[in-house]
């Protein structure tokens, strides 16, 4: 079957090395779920815990005394909770990217970590939505948010772009949460029969609804597959516009740019994909899953990172030379002092005092993945987890560029301030990583962190070639033409 | 009280034959014969979807586009209903709360250039929940009772083997004729599953 098959011309080669079994894919994927877990998982999963403990000590520390125990004040409004929200929403694009956008492209090799990705956009989505919650001031009215009959006859503002926001966040978590379930609920099967226990047996029997692998059920669920995949590719493009629309729509030199909405979708496709690198090399010497995912498929997300690096550096050199080409003495000092902290003194005869945040996120994001240039580099483990965290650093500072160099000195100097974050801002954006990670400890370990009955489809043989199977079924057919594909 | 219950058990009927195969090959030629052979109410089960089989068991194209196509559509619809109602209109629908025009910056209560995100994203959700539900409407799942999943070996059909099945209340089912047509396909494995009368 020419689809199914590689294209030798092209030099492509099966995933796995040719003469693996369903059977062992099986085992790798799920003995995970039911061996013990390894030590490092143990200790990896209290180092989570800790976290997550001080998330929630720094919320009700928060929630007691206001948001006032934050840096944020006049005239930095949005500040670290922001910048974390936009960071742990571009963490999650690179999850629908992978799910999504490469299936639709048909690129097999995503079915050795599209499940990982697909759990990690769910887990960061969650995060991110943290986020814009707690910096209301007063959470318990956040269902304001939702457009809820009420006894005030109060309804939201469609005109914001805030409230543009809510929807799309809201939607882009539920849609990937099906998304993620649909593909899972063939191999909750896998795991329902291949449980001891009853009450393994039950549970991911619940969850697999009865599935009992019928083809007249694939052939329905894989175009709901494909629709999902379909929908879910434009929604990821649209939600991370959308969330540049909080900026691009405001007259706040710095962020009134049209270039935002590719802009930020290539960003966070980027610090996806270098997370989803970061993760994947953890999990894989943890489990030793060396097998299932190969150098192959960490050197095509390595590509991935430099091709998207290459479009952030792009939108940098861009946004500079709009802020010259404009010649809008705003736009300018935004760039030249606050960013760049070169070329004008401020009115004490000082540099713009985070010029520092500025080149950290070029350095990360522009000079650091152009390691990816070789190959050596692209399939070395070391090299590439030591990038991947940097660029995650990179576009972290990405986004406090953006939100704290445009606000803290724009139009009028009696206006200006400064930004300095708290320990409770610190205790928060580190909790976030405590709650992301436990998350994500309990998926790999008791859900299949890899699609085995995806895995199980790009085999060698896996599927029937009709032509030579209706040539043997006629008597005296061996000789007969085959139809040539 | 033992031996009663004993003796209701033991009233079984036919409920299904099970053949088993063991590659994707095997399982396309099986397919083929019991779809000439007239068959409605059998299947092929198999660990993932296997491409090519749609035409071995001569199905035809599924329809759940048409579900999901038209519940985003509904989305959309819903979107620019309840801006309209909540930012535009004047009126209290229902009784839920009256709905009046809120004018911001100046520009036209309800204007479309502003509703576009909303009715994008809620498109994609009503089509999203419909894709899913629409899915498992179709293929009348959850169901946790099968009776296929009486037989042991069945297990190995969500791991390395492959399957079919052809179910008793198929007008064409016959005892004997059933399995002489699944033993005629060589099946590594043929059995009948019994479920209580």
């Amino acid at each position: 079957m020419s689809y199914d098959a590689p294209i030798k011309e092209l030099g492509e080669t099966y995933l796995l090395p040719e003469g693996t079994t369903a059977h062992q894919v099986t085992e790798t994927i799920a003995r995970v779920t039911e061996n013990k877990a390894p030590r490092g998982w143990w200790l990896l999963f209290l180092m989570s815990l800790t976290g997550l403990g001080a998330m929630g000590g720094a919320l009700t520390y928060l929630f007691v005394q206001g948001v006032g125990v934050w840096g944020n004040n006049a005239p930095v409004y949005w500040a670290w909770d922001i910048t974390n929200f936009v960071w742990w929403i571009g963490i999650g694009h690179a999850g629908t990217l992978i799910s999504a956008i490469l299936f639709l492209f048909r690129q097999k090799w995503r079915t050795s970590i599209n499940r990982f990705a697909e759990a990690m956009t769910v887990f960061a989505v969650l995060c991110a939505a943290l986020f814009p919650a707690i910096h209301t001031g007063r959470p318990w009215f956040d269902y304001y948010l939702f457009p809820l009959p009420n006894q005030m006859d109060m309804w939201p503002n469609f005109k914001s772009p805030l409230m543009w926001d809510v929807f799309a966040v809201n939607t882009y978590l539920l849609i990937s949460v099906i998304f993620w379930y649909m593909g899972l609920i063939p191999d909750f099967a896998t795991l329902r029969d291949r449980s001891k226990s009853l009450f393994r047996k039950r549970a991911y029997g619940f969850f697999a609804l009865g599935w009992r692998g019928a083809h007249r059920h694939w052939q329905h669920y894989e175009r709901a597959y494909l629709i999902l995949a379909g929908i879910s590719t434009p929604l990821v493009l649209s939600v991370h516009s959308v969330v540049s629309f909080d900026f691009a729509t405001s007259v706040v030199p710095g962020w009134h740019t049209t270039i935002f909405p590719p802009y930020f979708v290539a960003g966070a496709v980027f610090s996806g994909f270098a997370l989803v690198t970061t993760l994947m090399l953890i999990c894989r010497s943890v489990f030793k899953m060396q097998n299932v995912v190969t150098v192959k498929h960490l050197d095509l997300m390595n590509k991935f990172m430099l091709g998207t690096a290459l479009l952030v550096g792009y939108a940098y050199a861009m946004e500079l030379f709009i802020a010259w080409y404009s010649s809008n003495p705003y736009e300018q000092w935004v760039f030249l002092h606050n960013r760049l902290g070169w070329g004008i003194l401020d009115s004490d005869g000082n540099w713009g005092p985070l010029w520092w945040a500025y080149y950290t996120m070029v350095f990360c994001n522009v000079v650091v993945p152009q390691i990816f240039w070789f190959k050596r580099a692209r399939t070395s483990v070391p090299i590439m987890f030591i990038a991947s965290i940097l660029i995650n650093i990179g576009m972290w500072f990405e986004r406090f560029v953006i939100i704290v160099t445009s606000t803290y000195q724009d139009f009028l100097p009696s206006a200006w301030g400064m930004f300095h974050p708290t320990l409770i801002d610190i205790l928060t954006y580190l909790g976030t990583f405590g709650l992301f990670f436990t998350l994500f400890l309990l998926f790999v370990r008791w859900l299949p962190m890899i699609a085995i009955a995806e895995v199980k489809g790009t085999l060698q043989g896996a599927h029937p070639d009709l032509h030579a199977v209706e040539a043997l079924d006629e008597p005296g057919a061996a000789t007969a033409p085959v139809p040539a594909e | 009280m033992v031996e009663q219950a004993h003796n209701q058990s033991s009233t079984k009927r036919p409920a299904l034959y099970l053949a088993e195969y063991d590659t994707p090959n095997a399982i396309a030629k099986a397919a083929m014969k019991v779809r000439d052979a007239g068959y409605k109410k059998w299947d092929c089960h198999s660990p993932y979807a296997m491409h090519g089989m749609d035409e071995a068991m001569g199905l035809k194209p599924t329809k759940i586009g048409f579900i999901s196509f038209f519940f985003g559509m509904a989305g959309v619809a819903t979107a620019v209903l309840m801006m309209k109602y909540m930012n535009a209109w004047d009126f209290n629908f229902l009784d839920i709360g009256w709905g009046y025009p809120i004018i911001v910056g100046g520009k036209p209560p309800g204007a479309f250039p502003s509703m576009v995100p909303i009715m994008f994203e809620l498109g994609i959700l009503f089509c999203g929940f419909a894709t899913l539900f629409g899915l498992l409407g179709i293929i009348k799942l959850p169901r946790h009772n099968h009776p296929i999943f009486e037989s042991e070996r069945f297990e190995a059909a969500t791991d390395d083997k492959f399957f079919i099945s052809i179910e008793a209340g198929d007008p064409s089912f016959d005892l004997d004729r059933t399995k002489a047509l699944l033993e005629s396909t060589g099946p590594t494995h043929l059995e009948l599953i019994e479920e209580a009368a």
